[in-house]
């Protein structure tokens, strides 16, 4: 459980960071929660690490008009505590308390983890229901587009050589908004076997916004749009939820581990797809 | 035989804070990694990545060209050093060669290749990536089961059958009592393999002198003595000029109990390149390399009169062996065997033990050794016996059970029952879980749809290891009491603690025996050049065994005391009073510290005495002793995702005398804890060939305190008169209680739609599959 030998940098700037990371045999090291375990199995083997704890432009978190723009270095736990994600974007902060551990929560970062693309991952889920964007950096300048479009498949992201995730952007939840986030965790790992995340809003009764993000399910997180068609604009009654919710897994090519088959992860899927609309209904008005 | 001292007790039944504790919260304690020895090298072991293979080649040349690479070794370089040894001899039984390097052949993956010695580990751990292997596999079996199928591959070419050795006993006769039965049940089982996963792994520093010809093995053991015997004669080095220590270990399990290729090897790269050697295992390395428990297919058949009585049990145990045979390995499910019983009264049986070889690491004990298994297969047939007569799960057992009035009892697998009170301890366990009150609960749950569970496991365990016939490497054990001038006490123990407390209970009963303060008793142990021969901590013998070693010396001691006393006192008229020798007549006394003076400045003797005051004392049980006891567990269980969730966990358990209630709580919880993991979580996983797929914690589903509930633990003291103690041993309880409490109790949640056996782990998607299969 050693890893190879490796250099390491701390930069202080976005800018140096990014002089060091042309050289290729250079990675950046956001919290380390899932890249020094892999180097430590000998998984990956870095020459360079460039730490990026020291570059305080990616520790923040400010309000943008309708929007929250929080910086990639941003960890679980500030997400998950900060008033203002509590407040402002809620299903963002219950993704963030859901992940590992309480010391996990305190080095990993919410850019590391969009970076890594883990399929199992917790924010996928409340992403991709908050239509996220996130905002890269790059020896040519900076760019942006959605969450959606940034993962392409497991473990790989549009990110260029040198390039690295500096922001993610999320809405403001408009008030009335009933968020939740519903995680199976693999009982070893703690990561989600499947996370479904739910937005909803009302009006008169019936159904008017919603938005599904389901993650752990298959080799990447995906918008259970056919789950939303099926909600938007019914009553959301507990028969209804369960039919919307029998969609989730459609089409979708589950993934089969020792812990879960495919047959079964589906059967979470659509478990807590249920659980997670019941439970945001409340506070949809 | 005098028991524990008759005045009210100061410090023996009271719940007292650990002395260990403190050095291991502040970090201070010294555990295997700690060790630094001057020009200390490092080992880092390069293991196969398959489970069969032949070795073709192996080059070493770019490892060695690394800076601070001092050696690479390979099973072509041992000299004559011997194999990792079995000490178990049954007829029939098959040992194959086991080297401390492969030889040509691999066997399972993480099988020792070659080994790589650095002056840091990290270079180390470098060197090791780059020694080339060649390999070419072979099909390799995992499954004890399809191992002995015609046409399984061979683990070893010489045994095409992969039959280990074959183990028959039976008693009684077998074939009337299931002619002549009202009711048959049938069952077969499987107790997948799980991992110790001690806090920390093992580890091992082999330091050979030269000049003097003198080896030092520190090892994380749970038996230094043992493993010095045995590490003397492999390595060829003369016993007396060998010495293991065993420094803090954090945790064992029975997997520490044993004797590894790896501490065999660090002696030997000492001895060949006059350094210090160190290796310390990786938790991976442990999943590869280190023994495993359980790993039965079991089939049970009971027969049985429609009242509920047994009138005969059939059991067959494949076990897995795995591709050699370590220390105890084929000892353990012959352990079942006679554990076959449980607490009932029937002698009527037939066992058959087929040990089969896998290409997985070798088996061995692990926290209950063989009667964690019995125990489960025992509780789970009864169980299956209760519904198919529609009778109450915990009516058939009071049948059946022992009465108090049998005891010595002589079970029909040759044991002798020491003492029980198997219907009260139960019915203490049915009361306080308020047993009639909680299946009203579930009749009304299941008429609303809710899975609610109750699983009741009635529990005996071998305990005390125990009378030397019968314990492989002698059963008795050891113990050298010396107080000090001061009057301050050092006992010497040859039991081997790592983490039951001994340095606390031993304080307890010493300084209860001779009136002294716990303060002024100190417990030495896990050193073979300070500690007399000493045979170790497993079997849950500490206390039962060690303990009484320890009280016997000290009765040889008061002994001399008293006659020390009279001899100052001035008179024959005296007696002991809590720690003084006092004169009857006038009340004048003297105190253990003042006599002790007086014995080692030795100005006057008593006639026929020596001076001085230490007293050794070796001693060997005539019998096991028997714990037993009563879990309940109720269980509710999520129909829609199979999740299990125990909602109240009851415990009575009798472990004989008490000595500190504090450390009984902690024995017993962790050994439930152990039990919820191998019910609803562990399992070691391998794929048909032997590719580990569950080799990190990652995958290998550890209980956590998050799954661990509430645990209402009681007691029974029925005190064992096998050792002037009372102690019947408590360290492997829980393991034995919890596994069929639970499954027991998550059948009987699905019970009403035909489910009548779920093999553990109980995931959530097995329990869920069977529910989804009941309902189609």
């Amino acid at each position: 459980m050693i890893p190879q030998e490796f250099e390491y940098a701390a930069p202080a700037t976005l800018q140096a960071a990014l002089e060091l990371l042309a050289d290729p045999g250079a990675r950046p090291l956001a919290g380390g929660m899932s890249l020094v375990p892999l180097m430590k199995l000998r998984l990956a083997a870095p020459e360079k690490l460039v730490d990026l704890r020291l570059i305080s432009s990616l520790k923040s978190i400010r309000r943008e008009g309708a929007v929250l723009h929080i910086g990639a270095m941003v960890t679980h736990y500030e997400l998950e505590s900060a008033p203002l994600i509590r407040q402002e974007c809620p299903l963002l902060a219950a993704a963030a308390a859901a992940i590992g551990d309480v010391q996990i929560r305190n080095s990993g970062t919410i850019g590391g983890s969009v970076a890594h693309a883990d399929p199992a991952a917790d924010y996928p889920a409340a992403l991709l229901a908050l239509e996220a964007r996130v905002q890269l950096t790059g020896p040519t300048g900076e760019r942006e587009m959605t969450f959606e479009d940034f993962v392409l498949d497991t473990f790989t992201t549009a990110l260029e050589p040198g390039e690295l995730v500096t922001a993610i952007v999320v809405p403001i939840e408009a008030p009335g908004t009933g968020v939740h986030y519903q995680k199976h965790p693999q009982p070893a790992s703690g990561f989600p076997m499947v996370g479904v995340a739910v937005r909803v809003r009302r009006e008169n009764g019936l159904i008017s916004f919603a938005r599904v993000g389901v993650t752990g399910l298959s080799g990447k997180g995906y918008r259970a749009r056919a789950v939303e068609e099926r909600l938007i604009g019914g009553a959301a009654s507990d028969v209804e939820i369960k039919e919307a919710a029998s969609v989730v897994a459609a089409g979708v090519e589950a993934s089969a581990d020792i812990h879960a088959s495919a047959v079964y992860r589906a059967q979470l899927a659509r478990v807590a797809t249920v659980r997670a609309i019941r439970a945001s209904l409340p506070h949809a008005h | 035989m005098s028991t524990v001292t008759t005045e009210t007790p100061t410090y023996v039944g009271k719940r007292i804070k650990r002395k260990e504790d403190p050095r291991m919260i502040t970090g201070t304690a010294t555990y295997l990694d700690d060790i630094k020895l001057p020009n200390m090298h490092f080992a880092a072991i390069v293991r196969s990545p398959y489970a069969a293979a032949r070795v073709d080649r192996i080059d070493a040349a770019a490892a060695l060209a690394l800076p601070g690479v001092v050696a690479v070794f390979t099973g072509a370089d041992l000299d004559d050093v011997g194999n990792v040894p079995c000490g178990v001899t049954l007829p029939g039984l098959r040992i194959p060669p086991h080297a401390i390097l492969a030889q040509g052949r691999v066997y399972f993956a993480g099988h020792p290749v070659a080994v790589v010695v650095a002056n840091d580990p990290y270079r180390a751990r470098d060197a090791a990536e780059l020694v080339e292997v060649d390999y070419t596999p072979q099909p390799g079996i995992a499954d004890p089961e399809k191992a002995l199928e015609p046409g399984a591959p061979a683990v070893h070419p010489e045994w095409p059958d992969n039959v280990a050795f074959v183990h028959k006993q039976e008693n009684g006769d077998v074939d009337i009592a299931f002619a002549e039965a009202e009711v048959i049940v049938k069952q077969r089982m499987l107790q997948p393999r799980v991992v110790a996963n001690p806090m920390e792994a093992r580890g091992a520093i082999g330091d050979y002198r030269s000049a003097e010809g003198t080896l030092t093995l520190h090892s994380s053991t749970q038996i230094p003595h043992l493993l010095r015997s045995i590490a003397a004669a492999v390595l060829g080095v003369p016993e007396h000029k060998m010495r293991v220590i065993a420094p803090e270990v954090g945790g064992g399990f029975g997997c520490k109990a044993d004797v590894y290729a790896e501490e065999l090897l660090v002696c030997f790269l000492s001895r060949k390149l006059g350094k210090p050697v160190k290796w310390v295992e990786g938790r991976r390395e442990h999943f590869q390399a280190t023994s495993q428990g359980r790993g039965h297919v079991d089939y049970y058949e009971l027969a049985a009169k429609k009242d509920g009585t047994i009138l005969g049990i059939k059991l067959k145990i494949i076990q897995d062996i795995g591709s050699h045979q370590q220390l105890t390995t084929p000892l353990i499910p012959t352990l079942s065997v006679l554990m076959l019983p449980g607490l009932y009264r029937c002698k009527t049986f037939r066992a058959e033990v087929v040990g089969a070889f896998t290409n997985c690491f070798p088996t061995d004990a692990y926290r209950g050794a063989g009667r964690p298994e019995a125990t489960y297969g025992i509780e789970r047939i009864v169980d299956c016996l209760a519904v198919e007569l529609g009778m109450d799960a915990a009516e058939i057992r009071l049948k059946n059970f022992i009465e108090p009035q049998e005891f010595p009892f002589a079970t029909g697998t040759g044991l002798i029952y020491d003492s029980g009170s198997y219907a009260a301890t139960l019915g203490i366990a049915l009361d306080t879980v308020g047993y009639a009150a909680l299946r009203e609960e579930q009749r009304a749950a299941r008429a609303a749809g809710r899975l609610m569970g109750i699983g009741i496991a009635t529990y005996g365990e071998i305990c005390g290891f125990g009378p030397s016939p019968y314990t492989p490497a002698g059963g008795w054990e050891s113990a050298t009491v010396r107080i000090e001038p001061s009057g301050q006490v050092t006992v010497h123990t040859g039991i081997s603690p790592h983490g039951q407390g001994e340095e606390t209970t031993f304080a307890q009963i010493a300084a209860d025996e001779l009136g002294v303060s716990m303060d002024d008793v100190v417990i030495v142990h896990g050193d073979t050049a300070i500690v007399q021969y000493g045979i170790g901590t497993f079997g849950s013998r500490g206390t039962a065994v060690g303990g009484t070693a320890m009280f016997l010396a000290i009765e040889e001691l008061k002994k001399k005391i008293m006659k020390y006393g009279a001899m100052l006192l001035e008179t024959e008229d005296v007696q002991w009073v809590a720690g003084r020798v006092v004169c009857n007549k006038t009340g004048a006394s003297v105190t253990v510290a003042q006599i002790a003076a007086a014995s080692y400045r030795a100005l006057k003797l008593p006639p026929g005495s020596e001076p001085g005051l230490v007293a050794t004392s070796f001693w060997e049980p005539a019998n096991f002793t028997f714990p037993f006891g009563a879990h309940i567990v109720v269980t509710d269980v999520d129909p829609d995702t199979g999740d299990v969730k125990i909602t109240r966990y009851v415990a009575v358990d009798d472990c004989g005398k008490i000595i500190n209630p504090l450390i009984v709580a902690g024995q017993i919880h962790g050994g439930i804890a152990q039990g919820i993991g191998q019910a609803l979580y562990e399992q070691m996983v391998y794929d048909e060939n032997g590719q580990i797929l569950s080799g990190e914690f990652t995958d290998y589903v550890m209980p956590k305190a998050a799954n661990i509930p509430f645990i209402e633990s009681h007691h029974t003291e029925t005190p064992s008169p096998v050792n002037p103690l009372g102690v019947k041993g408590v360290g492997e309880a829980g393991a034995i209680g919890a596994p069929p409490a639970i499954v027991n109790s998550v059948v009987d949640a699905l019970s009403h739609l035909g489910i009548r056996h779920l093999d553990m782990p109980l995931t959530p998607e097995k329990v869920w599959t069977a529910i989804q299969g009941s309902r189609a």
